[in-house]
């Protein structure tokens, strides 16, 4: 194990550099450290092209680094993948399965591929929602239906680490909330998800922790509600009884060393340590506060600074155009 | 492991592919022993009498029909005309313009019969010959398709050894195609030692006949599974069916017709011995003699006789292996070195 006795998966400095004869290198992980510990639900964040899918890939032995350390439940990968293969249950990007056999089939075969016992079969078909529809070819299912089936195929091995890539693509709203509380289901039994989404409104209902990864690099992690706390800025929303005087009232709050942001009905302040400073020197020059509130911030907004992707009017952003954060 | 090779022996068995290609292989082989059935006849005294009876109508009618010419031909000479031009000049005088009896054979008119000694060592051939196409499709479809369609990926979750999935899934193809060349096999030499044995002949077989044919056999049976494992090669390198169809098409084109065409062109001394096809032909015959006919040596009797290359099942043997293993090399350092995304 690299570190912390609890510590179900951890990345060190992995790096991995994609080389093409035609177009050239490209660096996919630039160095990337994650960690997870037991028993979380934990949001594995990225724009398109960040190295999520790499990351995940690498982990499960299918893409080879060029550097950095990785371990899986103790074992260091891809060393002693076979080893711990076993205790993980993976579904890496879109469902792929062969499209002439039935659910049944596919995962029946796995389950001898992977020396699991035939009876787990129903188990998981019944548990993803797809025991009426299991004898048909996995070519009639919808892309929701697939999705189910690979998160099956993950789960047939019960697995102590679940590595879920977008789980909820293709779901209906009511495939998502199942989703949504199987995850929960199973983090309660003790299993460690990670969960690669992009539905940031879900990762953030569901998940315990996150890893926010841009151009190859860890630019946050941590507990949910610090990363969303540390990214909020510490602001406050301030209105007077008088919208007239919130121009003299923004130049009271610089003067005395805050940072103000003046808008048609309000002021954001930041650069302060206590709300109630703001109260206490607006009292001082007779300007009474109606309304102080801090600024609060979504996992989205988080997200969309980090990564730098937040859409600007009359661009068009692409693929693995994202702005440099220092981690 | 064992739930590996059971997995895949399974997978295989329930392919699509393998199902239809197997049903189509049983009905083609079924069709020609059919058709051999329906085409031999035993000969007997009286196929023997029809026969005769026959060559000597045949004699006969050959006979009215020159002298009916040679009254023709007497009719123009007495009209003056000249006769030379369709005619022998004396309107056949000569009696070697007469037909003869001997040159009617009493075999041209006997029906077909099967020959089971004689005959059956071509038929492996073409048991072999319709074997090793079976094996190709099915063993670039196998791996092709598991590629393409991710499966193959998914496997890898399960099982992260990558060299011990992609031999896993050679050795059940192999098992497979050879227990159906063996079942098979076994059933085609059956049918047509029947076939021999009730409307044509078996002959007098042998132990040595049968140890020939054995011989014949196993080196089909090699020859199948060199084909199947260069197609599992080929489609695990190109992760694709296609690429091991799209490459014997490929290689068909370029040795069977491309080189030929070059090596004739350029005057090569025996261009055949360049084309994959000769030694397919010598793997069969055991040996095949490619002859150089702009070459030109007396013989005692003054003849002009050409050069003579032999290639044997030996030299085949060598092009097959090495060809196959230069395949499954490749194929085997990709599965272990390439990035699969």
């Amino acid at each position: 194990m690299l570190s912390g006795v609890t510590a179900v998966l951890e990345i060190e400095g992995l790096r991995k550099t994609y080389r093409s004869r035609f177009r050239g290198a490209r660096q996919a992980l630039d160095g990337f450290d994650m960690v997870v510990e037991a028993g979380q639900v934990h949001g594995f964040l990225g724009p398109n092209g960040s190295g999520k899918t790499t990351t995940l890939r690498t982990l499960l032995g299918l893409i080879r680094p060029n550097g950095g350390r990785m371990a899986i439940l103790g074992e260091e990968v891809p060393v002693r993948l076979p080893a711990v293969a076993g205790r993980v249950g993976a579904i890496v990007e879109s469902p792929q399965f062969f499209p002439h056999f039935s659910a049944q089939d596919t995962l029946s075969l796995l389950a001898d591929a992977g020396e699991v016992p035939q009876a787990r079969v129903p188990e998981v078909l019944e548990l993803v929602g797809l025991r009426d529809r299991a004898k048909e070819r996995v070519k009639t299912y919808s892309l929701g239906m697939k999705q189910r089936l690979a998160v099956a195929s993950a789960l047939l091995k019960s697995p102590e680490l679940l590595i879920l890539d977008e789980p909820a693509n293709g779901l209906d709203p009511g495939g998502i909330r199942e989703m949504r509380d199987l995850m929960r289901q199973l983090s309660a039994s003790g299993m460690t998800v990670v969960l690669s989404s992009h539905i940031l409104g879900e990762v953030q209902q569901i998940c315990d922790s996150v890893t926010i990864i841009s151009l190859g690099r860890r630019v946050a992690s941590g507990p949910v509600a610090e990363v969303l706390a540390q990214h909020s800025g510490g602001g406050v929303v301030v209105r007077l009884e008088s919208a007239t005087d919130l121009p003299q009232a923004a130049q009271v709050l610089v003067a005395a060393g805050a940072r103000v942001d003046l808008k048609p009905d309000h002021l954001l302040v930041t650069g302060i340590e206590k709300p109630a400073w703001v109260t206490r020197t607006l009292a001082g020059h007779d300007l009474y506060v109606n309304e102080l509130a801090p600024v609060t911030v979504d996992l989205e907004s988080v997200f969309l600074e980090l990564t730098g992707t937040a859409p600007v009017a009359g661009q068009h952003r692409q693929v693995d155009q994202s702005v440099e954060v220092p981690a | 492991m064992k739930g590996l090779i059971r997995a895949e022996v399974r997978r295989l068995a329930k392919r699509r592919v393998t199902r239809l290609m197997v049903v189509l292989l049983v009905l083609g082989l079924g069709a020609i022993a059919v058709a051999f059935t329906a085409a031999s006849t035993k000969v007997g005294p009286a196929q023997v009498a029809a026969a005769e009876a026959e060559t000597q109508r045949q004699y006969e009618e050959s006979l009215r029909m020159h002298q009916q010419n040679l009254a023709e031909c007497e009719a123009a000479r007495t009209r003056g005309e000249n006769v030379s031009l369709y005619w022998p000049p004396d309107c056949s005088t000569d009696p070697g313009f007469a037909p003869q009896r001997d040159q009617f054979d009493t075999s041209w008119n006997l029906p077909y019969e099967f020959h089971f000694r004689d005959q059956f060592g071509t038929f492996i051939s073409v048991f072999a010959g319709i074997l090793a196409l079976f094996g190709f499709i099915v063993g670039a479809s196998y791996v092709g398709a598991e590629w393409h369609t991710g499966a193959m990926m998914n496997l890898l979750l399960w099982r992260p050894r990558r060299l011990s999935v992609l031999f896993t899934k050679l050795g059940v193809l192999l098992g497979g195609v050879l227990g159906i060349t063996v079942v098979l096999g076994a059933l085609w030499t059956a049918a047509f030692w029947l076939i021999g044995r009730y409307d044509g002949q078996t002959g007098k077989m042998t132990q040595g006949a049968w140890e020939s044919f054995a011989l014949t056999g196993a080196r089909g049976a090699g020859l199948v599974l060199a084909v199947t494992a260069v197609a599992f090669g080929l489609a695990s390198i190109g992760r694709h069916t296609a690429m091991a169809l799209g490459a014997a098409v490929g290689v068909g084109v370029l040795s069977e017709i491309g080189i030929r065409i070059a090596l004739t062109v350029a005057q090569v001394r025996f261009a055949d011995r360049w084309v994959l096809s000769t030694y397919v032909l010598a793997w069969f015959q055991k040996r095949w003699e490619l002859q150089e006919w702009r070459a030109c040596n007396l013989s005692a009797s003054g003849q002009c006789e050409p050069d003579i290359f032999i290639v044997t099942w030996q030299q085949s043997a060598l092009v097959f292996g090495l060809g196959t293993a230069v395949v499954l090399a490749a194929a085997i350092w990709l599965m272990r070195s390439r990035d699969i995304t």
